[in-house]
């Protein structure tokens, strides 16, 4: 089920198949007054070492649920939630407080928020210290630690400005460079870049694709765009009513028939195939999209070919997309185009032929 | 009549300070604690939350004249006598714990809620999130309740004077009141306006640096010194509120 060659997943990318993440069963059921409302519902993630995995879903899915979880700032009802080896539900405990155990783990796990949410009566500088005073590091480590991390986001000159004297994705940055203070491996984000405007997102997005590949951070990011799963991440997950309904390397998504995330990353229309006409989607991943398949359908078998859409993009360092094309005639006098077209290793879904297998996993 | 002024504001100051001092040592923790006990906070305890709750709701409804009455034998037992600037800070510092303890609640319950997530997800305990979130992120606020606390016991201060405590309010009634020496009066009333707008001035000055430094804006200076006249006791002295 893995379509592209080896050696294009690994260009640049600190991906290795180390789990780092693993999340099995893991239930969240919030009551309030009577009433009961399921969060999360049995979710089984899987974040490999190295990568930026991210999860995407609706409002009110589960998202933000999930990601506080995973470092037990919600205690899951159920299920168990294991990062970078130690199973993190075990050392819980069963009291509503977190124990030394827990929270040593928890300082391992960095965690970036929304809404910054910086010390305001503190400067920069020393908010980017406060892990590292919670951790008991000495004061003269603390400011080199925190000066080395200003300097890697960018910050350099804003040492001793207070928040409130920084934009937003300043504060970002800040919030970022704090988060790595106790030189986690683990970097949870939960919607670190909603409240952000789309350059500033976007500059966001790239620092931590770049601390991805220097440190090899593992980073778990929870977003509602898919923007955002497009420009940074190597694997995505779909949430919906508190299950992981498809999940899978962006690769291994769109290669999966009527996969809901590929549509929406590489939107594209037609109508079904009917009696004088087949439509088919080409999903591309890797070097097949450089060449000019198209044309050369064309040509080998001199056929009509029309361009119903078409999507491309660099996702992860890779080119990838979809087009829709539509070849005359039906299903049955198509076949051997087609067969040349898989020949290329291209993937091929024929619309109207078989079921679409919406709401089914990747993997 | 200058040595008796001065006499007067001195021992005015004396229990003001050293009651002042008390009532915020055991107040900011009380404040502190009620709202982590509090159903949601990060030690919720309903007993602790109710029993701290109740017992400041009963302290703070009593007319401060029936309070000093009724401690009494307290007082004595901690000062050796009931009569006297010591034994006039007791029932002051009492008074005041519970008062403060509710301004500090209100304080620290406007501190964002994130700010502590953010701490408990660097692995940092209960007492973590108090002493670098909590307290340091409601200082402006905390120090606004401070001023109003001072305020109040001043005015407290004024009846204190009827357990041979002395002080301005003393001297006012004594003097002004009993001795229809009006000017003298007015006098002690105008020295005692100055007092309460220099520490207006002082806790609002505070407390507007430290709103500023947090982004928060400020109110316009004037108006609130203005308010510190107003009668009715602390108006206008209320803990600064963001706009
Ligand atoms: N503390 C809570 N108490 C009760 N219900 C809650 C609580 N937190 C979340 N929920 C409910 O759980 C469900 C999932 O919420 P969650 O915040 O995880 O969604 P989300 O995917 O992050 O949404 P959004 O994109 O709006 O942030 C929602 O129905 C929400 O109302
Ligand atoms: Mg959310």
């Amino acid at each position: 089920m893995h379509p592209c060659p080896a050696h294009t997943h690994a260009l640049h990318s600190t991906v290795t198949e180390t789990p780092v993440i693993t999340t099995t069963g893991l239930t969240k059921v919030y009551r309030s007054r009577g009433r009961e409302v399921i969060a999360l519902d049995g979710v089984d993630l899987h974040v490999r070492e190295g990568e930026v995995y991210g999860v995407i879903g609706q409002s009110g899915a589960g998202k933000s649920s999930l990601i506080r979880c995973v470092n037990l700032l919600e205690r899951p009802t159920s299920g168990t939630v294991t990062v970078a080896g130690q199973d993190l539900t075990a050392l819980a405990g069963r009291g509503p407080r977190a124990g030394k155990e827990l929270r040593q783990a928890r300082s391992g796990i960095g965690m970036v928020f929304q809404h910054f949410n910086l010390l305001s009566s503190r400067t920069v500088q020393d908010n980017i210290e406060l892990p590292l005073e919670i951790l008991g590091v000495s004061g003269r480590e603390r400011s080199r630690k925190a000066l080395e991390l200003l300097d890697l986001v960018g910050l350099s000159d804003k040492a001793k400005a207070y928040p409130a004297q920084l934009s937003g994705g300043q504060k970002q940055r800040v919030g970022i460079a704090r988060a790595l203070a106790g030189d986690p491996k683990v970097l949870l984000s939960d919607e670190a870049t909603s409240a952000l405007d789309p350059e500033t997102t976007r500059s966001i997005l790239q620092l931590l694709r770049d601390l991805n590949r220097q440190l090899g951070l593992t980073v778990l990011l929870i977003t509602h765009e898919m923007d955002v799963v497009k420009s940074i991440c190597d694997s995505a997950a779909l949430m919906e009513k508190g299950r992981i309904v498809e999940s899978g390397t962006v690769s291994e998504l769109l290669a999966t028939p009527g996969s809901e995330l590929a549509s929406a990353l590489f939107p594209v229309s037609g109508d079904a195939s009917g009696e004088d006409r087949t439509v088919i989607d080409v999903t591309f991943h890797g070097e097949a999209a450089t060449q000019p398949v198209v044309s050369q359908l064309a040509r080998t078998y001199n056929i009509d070919i029309s361009i119903l859409g078409a999507a491309m993009d660099t996702v992860g360092g890779k080119q990838v997309g979809r087009m829709r094309i539509e070849l005359p005639g039906r299903y049955e006098d198509n076949v051997v185009p087609i067969g040349f077209l898989r020949e290329q290793g291209l993937q091929i879904d024929v619309l109207g032929q078989e079921p679409v297998l919406v709401g089914e996993g990747a993997k | 009549m200058q040595p008796l002024l001065s006499q007067a504001c001195w021992d005015t100051l004396y229990m003001v300070g050293w009651s002042t001092l008390i009532a915020v040592l055991a107040g900011l923790p009380l404040g502190v604690l009620l709202v982590l006990t509090d159903r949601g906070g990060l030690v919720q305890n309903t007993v602790v939350n109710k029993v701290i709750g109740q017992v400041v709701n009963i302290v703070r409804s009593m007319p401060f004249i029936i309070l000093m009455v009724a401690l009494m034998s307290f007082t004595r037992w901690i000062v050796g006598t009931t009569i006297g600037r010591e034994a006039a800070i007791v029932p002051l510092a009492v008074g005041a714990i519970p008062f403060f303890a509710r301004l500090v609640e209100t304080s620290v319950r406007e501190v964002d809620g994130g700010l502590v997530e953010a701490v408990q997800s660097m692995g940092g305990n209960t007492w973590t999130v108090v002493r670098k979130v909590l307290v340091p992120e409601s200082l402006p606020s905390l120090i606004s309740a401070t001023t109003t606390t001072v305020v109040a016991i001043i005015g407290y201060s004024a009846m204190a004077g009827t357990v041979g405590a002395g002080g301005l309010g003393d001297l006012a009634i004594r003097y002004g009141y009993q001795r229809f020496e009006s000017e003298l009066m007015w006098l002690i009333v105008a020295v005692l306006a100055v007092v309460i707008a220099v520490i207006q001035f002082a806790g609002d000055s505070g407390a507007r640096v430290l709103h500023r430094r947090a982004g928060k804006g400020g109110e316009p200076l004037r108006f609130r010194v203005l308010a510190g006249f107003l009668p009715g006791g602390p108006v206008g002295a209320t803990p600064t509120k963001t706009r």
